[in-house]
């Protein structure tokens, strides 16, 4: 039993650099394991989300069939690759997607909002609350080196580099051919800046079945890192920008009510925290609109005066529902059955 | 047969006679072990034979019983046990009659080879009389045996674990070496026999400390042996106090007061020794409440198992003087001497470990001190002063430290350029290194380091690199934190302008005649790494340029031929240097698309160094280079496939390499590395890796922390080549299995072996993930399926054990979706019954952490589609 050592290490740094060498190839190692797993997960998400989309939307069983059509014209050896190739097909043609067919497919797309006419249950604990830009909604798709944004009806509004993964062709931008993304926006004019209210296909990963607790904290997390929310530049033509989001609590609603914001407001977006992204018109998002927090609540005419009678436009639904032609549609009433039997 | 004359032999001069010996014992022992290791012991305890013969025969007897590789030690404990009882029972008996000789080094063999049996077979409840045997009669005997059989349950207690040996006995040991720790105990051979029996018997008083009265009486003894007149038994104590300051923390409490007083008394009065135990027992308290202080974040919690008592705090006042009196207490020639350890360094460590404790406490107390030093004529006044600054600058917030650093930094300059004492200017480099090191860097309020000042600093650094090679080692270091603090900054980094001049500075360096001292060579080599690593896009072009240079050198370094083994272990040394730099410049330029095919044209040329680096040893192969060839393969992509042909037997080589297990490990993931840059291009290597990687596995002499990267390399490898992983099933899966039922539950182990768990459960799952992606959208699909069942009970179970750590969790959760995603349906109603897809996937959706919420929110996806149709 002899003398125990006691000598600590003196004037040395914890480690050595060859220690430090193999915890960072360790590190490296570890990401690019991930993002080898990623990108074959993200295969599968985007089989799932857009290709469907593309044929007949809505119709599930057609998924699983598409998919499993693709293997036997595969030859074994190759497969891997090929496969590779199918599924960048699959989810560029939704992306690239011209005239009639686009327009079709991306006014299919939007979530759309109903009029806030009563309180939801749980909306202090459930619900987010922004105030929305007032502007032109749309989606930005970015992918494979130029980044679209289409208006609701389908049409392009630009075409422009940007920052987003796979936005625009940089020697910088380290992203594959697959990576893509789908951003839901408003096109702000007075700062032209894309105001992005919500993420719906990021770096190749679908969101569509994501909560919006989800996606917002995605949204918040990813948009920044990419420099979309960077000053233009040549290859970033239109700045991105997040909105604040607020929990609907009272302090909240009044911060999204008052606050101020670098945008002209257009009413109040609520959107329900559980809520996957789903197109068309949906009880999970609503809006709210008052003189206080937009400018669009009655008509005015060309000098800006407000004219005696406010105009209001009327449809009869095909199901015989009485509703105004604004967006979203309001319904307030519906004729009764014997009189559309009679009509 | 006659050993005495062949143990004799053994020892001779004359080789000749030497190796006939020892062959002719080989050969005995070959032949009839029982009849070897009986006259051994029967060699040892014959008083009338030699000394030298009986200390061999020991020495021999205890190499049978054990050694230092698992896998050897292994076979010699299962070799005893198999041995015949009335055997082992006469060499036990031999042993302990030892313990009677009158010859000094006879009874102290006899106790370490007492020992060794002892942790053989105490663990077996086998030989259950030792210690009652051992302790019947210790009062009646003389003091020679008595001291014999303290000396033994040292040993006993250092060999054996604690929990093999009960209380009651805990007790009689206890009880007989505090006895013979006494004053009264006049014998001093006997007293310091026990007081070092104590130190490795602390580990197994649990129970007598938490008892008041047994450990106020261990600890008065204690205290007492620091005074007694004989240095070495005062040594002893001393080292016990610092066992017990560390174990038994939590008990101190009653004794600090009289600790701190006999601690201080020794450092000021004591021989060096014992004064550097009486420090050493402040750093470890130190070190324990850092530890609590981390962990809990200084506050006590129903969680926490011991709280801090602050005794540092407490002693602070009195302490912190104490500790500056032994700075001025340098030796001339310590910064040369690289085993130097003497009190001015130890308590200038200790005042580091004080300042990290108390943090903003300490600078009043060591300002005065610093303040009327610095500027005295004599060397050792102005570098204590300096020491004591360095020392204190992690801890205290850097708030209370920048405005004092502000004022000193220019002094600090000046002192580099001007002082006359290497000394000074050693620990001047040193204290700037730290300065940089803790208090410059992207997250600090207010920046010490300003483009005003920066170029002074380089040009005063620079210029110290020419001193002598201990200062300008430091000076490396220095420019090294200097750099660090760059890291985050990208192209508003300060330094960058002077990069080239930097580079070429360190690179005269590591060209100086004297490099090899002072480790200046390695010092000048990881400066470079870090001053690469953050460097920015501005100066990729001086960095390919650089690139070359380090080519060359590494060219040079094979030319030579027919080495003496000196010159190959220097070759060898700096190859590593260079290989580790070139990995560092690959790695950075790799990251950069622009600047990675500007330096790809010399890709062949820098795979053919490496190769031939490889091809300058013949057995195993050098760690260095494989690191550099595993950033080399990130950065080439696809194109690595050309290399691969020639390169295949080194890689090869290392995974052979069992006993390097570090080699091992980088060389495993290097295949990683190789797999995703070659995706199927692999396939035809894969039979030859995964034969290799599969031997590895069931080896028992490769180091088990291995084993874990290793499951990720077959994760790796699937993914790579798809079903062609089909053919390795059938080994790949039974293993994965018995390792996963292995890992699925830690209960009632220590922190480190759940830590290990659980990276062995993160390569299981990560093979899981691997295989499952890589069979995806196949026909063969559906052999995974029988697999399924134990796949989701081992989610399940190590859902159930609650102690994997966030990284398992989020692999844990993406399984359950790479298994949902591959097999579908068909998987549907197993993935329903299974815990994983309802709690486990609730609780990793609603995480904190984004990645497992992220994979959490994919698996889910997965599963609802798998379930929906």
């Amino acid at each position: 039993m002899a003398t125990h050592e006691l000598r600590r290490p003196f004037k040395r740094p914890a480690i050595s650099d060859q220690q430090r060498r193999r915890e960072i190839s360790l590190q490296r190692q570890a990401q690019n394991r991930r993002d080898a797993q990623h990108q074959a997960r993200c295969l599968a998400s985007t089989i799932l989300t857009l290709q469907p989309a593309q044929y007949e939307p809505a119709e599930p069983d057609l998924q699983l069939q598409s998919e499993t059509e693709l293997i036997p014209e595969l030859e074994i050896e190759s497969q891997e690759h090929r496969r590779d190739l199918r599924d960048i097909d699959d989810v560029r043609q939704a992306s690239r997607l011209k005239g009639v067919e686009a327009r079709q497919w991306f006014a299919k797309q939007l979530m759309l909002p109903e009029w806030m006419i009563d309180v939801p249950e749980r909306l202090n604990t459930d619900w987010y609350v922004f105030a929305r830009p007032a502007g032109k909604r749309c989606f930005v798709v970015s992918s494979n080196g130029t980044t679209i944004s289409r208006l609701r009806n389908g049409s392009m509004l630009h075409r422009f580099p940007s920052a987003l993964p796979s936005g625009a062709r940089t020697s910088k931008s380290s992203h594959s051919g697959q990576s893509y993304c789908i951003l839901d926006c408003i096109f702000h004019e007075p700062d032209q800046t894309y105001y992005v209210i919500d993420m719906v296909c990021w770096a190749g990963m679908s969101l569509y079945e994501c909560t919006t607790e989800f996606r917002f904290f995605w949204l918040n997390s990813k948009l920044v890192e990419t420099g979309a929310c960077d000053a233009p530049s040549s290859y970033h033509k239109f700045r991105f920008s997040t909105v604040p989001i607020y929990n609907c609590d009272q302090e909240g609603l009044n911060a999204a009510y008052t606050g101020p914001v670098p945008y002209v407001k257009d009413g109040l977006l609520f959107c329900n925290k559980h809520a996957h992204y789903q197109s068309g018109n949906t009880p999970l998002i609503l809006v709210w609109k008052d003189e206080n927090c937009s400018q669009y609540v009655i008509d005015t005419d060309s000098k800006g005066q407000v004219p005696n009678k406010q105009q209001v436009v009327l449809e009869l639904l095909f199901d015989g529902k009485l509703a105004t032609s604004d967006d979203p549609p309001v319904i307030f009433g519906c004729l009764n059955e014997d009189f559309i039997q009679e009509v | 047969m006659e050993v005495t004359q062949v143990l004799l032999s053994a020892q001779a001069v004359d080789a000749t006679v030497r190796k006939h010996a020892e062959d002719t014992l080989k050969q005995f022992q070959d032949q009839n072990l029982p009849g070897f290791l009986l006259s051994l012991s029967g060699e040892l305890a014959s008083e009338e034979k030699p000394i030298e013969s009986r200390k061999l025969a020991g020495l021999i007897l205890k190499n049978a019983l054990d050694a230092k590789e698992q896998h050897r030690k292994y076979e010699l404990v299962q070799r005893w046990l198999s041995l015949d009882v009335a055997v082992k029972g006469q060499i036990k008996a031999c042993l302990l009659q030892t313990l009677s000789s009158s010859v000094p080094d006879a009874r102290s063999t006899a106790s370490q080879v007492i020992a060794k049996v002892a942790s053989i077979e105490l663990p077996q409840k086998q030989w259950p009389e030792l210690i009652g045997s051992l302790l019947s009669n210790i009062h009646q005997v003389p003091p020679h045996v008595k001291q014999a059989t303290l000396e033994t349950l040292g040993y006993l207690c250092e060999e054996v674990v604690p929990d093999v040996v009960d209380q009651d006995h805990v007790n009689k040991i206890l009880t007989a070496v505090v006895q013979g720790m006494n004053a009264n105990e006049g014998n001093n051979e006997v007293r310091l026999a026990a007081t070092r029996a104590l130190y490795n018997a602390l580990s197994f008083a649990q129970a007598n400390f938490s008892n008041d009265m047994e450990r106020d009486y261990i600890m008065r003894v204690v205290c007492e042996a620091t005074l007694s007149p004989e240095v070495k038994i005062r040594l002893a104590a001393f080292e016990c106090l610092v066992s017990i300051g560390s174990t038994y923390y939590e008990k101190l409490t009653p004794y600090i007061q009289d600790i701190f007083n006999i601690t201080l008394k020794a450092v000021r009065e004591e021989e060096e020794p014992v004064a550097l135990q009486a420090i050493e027992f402040w750093s470890s308290v130190c070190d324990e409440e850092i530890d609590i202080l981390e962990e809990y974040g200084g506050e006590f919690t129903a969680d926490s198992d011991v709280p801090c008592y602050h005794f540092i705090k407490q002693a602070l006042p009195a302490l912190v003087p104490m500790l500056l009196e032994t700075l001025l207490k340098q030796e001339e020639d310590q910064d040369q001497d690289d085993g130097a350890w003497n009190l001015a360094m130890a308590g200038g460590t200790c005042l580091g470990l004080v300042a990290r404790t108390v943090g903003d406490d300490i600078v009043p107390l060591v300002m005065p001190f610093i303040e009327e030093n610095i500027t005295k004529p004599d060397w050792r006044q102005r570098e204590a002063a300096t020491y004591a600054f360095g020392s204190i600058l992690e801890g205290p917030s850097p708030d209370k430290l920048t405005p004092i650093v502000n004022v000193a930094l220019n002094f600090m300059l000046t002192a580099l350029t001007n002082d006359p004492s290497s000394h000074v200017k050693d620990t001047t480099a040193w204290t700037l290194g730290r300065i940089f090191e803790f208090l410059h860097g992207s997250t600090m309020e207010t920046p010490i380091i300003t483009p005003e000042n920066c170029q002074q600093i380089i040009t005063v650094l620079l210029q110290s690199m020419k001193d002598v090679p201990n200062v300008a080692e430091k000076a490396c270091g220095a420019l090294y934190f200097l750099a660090q603090g760059y890291e985050d900054l990208g192209s508003s980094s300060s330094l960058m302008p002077y990069f080239q001049e930097i580079v070429q500075s360190l690179l005269n360096v590591t060209h100086r005649e004297d490099a090899g001292e002072s480790r200046l060579r390695t010092a000048a080599y990881e400066t470079l790494n870090e001053v690469v690593r953050c460097s920015t896009e501005e100066t990729a072009r001086l960095v390919s340029e650089l690139v070359q240079v380090i080519m060359a050198e590494l060219h040079k370094t094979l030319e030579g031929q027919k080495l003496s083994s000196d010159e190959r272990e220097k070759q060898n040394e700096l190859q590593g240097l260079l290989c580790g730099c070139l990995q560092v410049i690959i790695q950075k330029l790799g990251a950069s698309n622009t600047a990675k095919y500007a330096f790809m044209q010399y890709g062949d040329q820098i795979m053919n160094l490496l190769l031939r680096v490889f091809a300058c040893r013949s057995a195993t192969v050098h760690e260095e280079a494989m690191l550099a060839i595993g950033a080399f393969a990130y950065a080439t992509g696809p194109n690595f496939a050309i290399f691969l042909p020639e390169f295949y037997k080194y890689l090869e080589m290392g995974l052979q390499n069992f006993e390097e297990y570090q080699v091992c490990a980088v060389t495993v993931g290097v295949v990683g590395d190789i797999c995703r840059a070659l995706e199927g291009k692999i396939l035809p290597y894969c039979d030859g890796i995964m034969t290799q990687l599969l031997k590895d596995l069931s080896s028992n002499q490769l180091h088990r922390s291995v084993k874990p990267p290793i499951f990720s390399c077959f994760g790796d490898i699937a993914l790579a080549i798809g079903e062609n992983f089909e053919k390795y099933l059938m080994y790949a899966m039974p293993m994965l299995q018995s390792a996963a039922e292995l890992s699925a539950h830690t209960s009632g182990v220590d922190d480190e072996m759940i830590e290990y768990t659980n990276l062995l459960r993160n390569g299981i799952l990560e093979a899981y993930s691997g295989i499952f992606q890589g069979f995806k959208n196949t026909p063969k699909t559906q052999l995974l399926f029988p697999y399924a069942p134990h796949i989701l009970q081992f989610l399940d179970s190590i859902y159930m054990e609650k102690d994997m750590d966030d990284v398992v969790m989020k692999t844990a959760i993406g399984v359950l979706g790479d298994l949902a995603d591959t097999l579908g349906s068909n998987a549907g109603s197993l993935i329903q019954q299974s815990v994983s897809s309802k709690d486990f996937l609730n609780e990793c959706l609603s995480s904190d952490d984004h990645l497992i919420k992220e994979s959490a929110e994919w698996a889910r996806l997965a599963i609802s589609r798998a379930i929906s149709v």
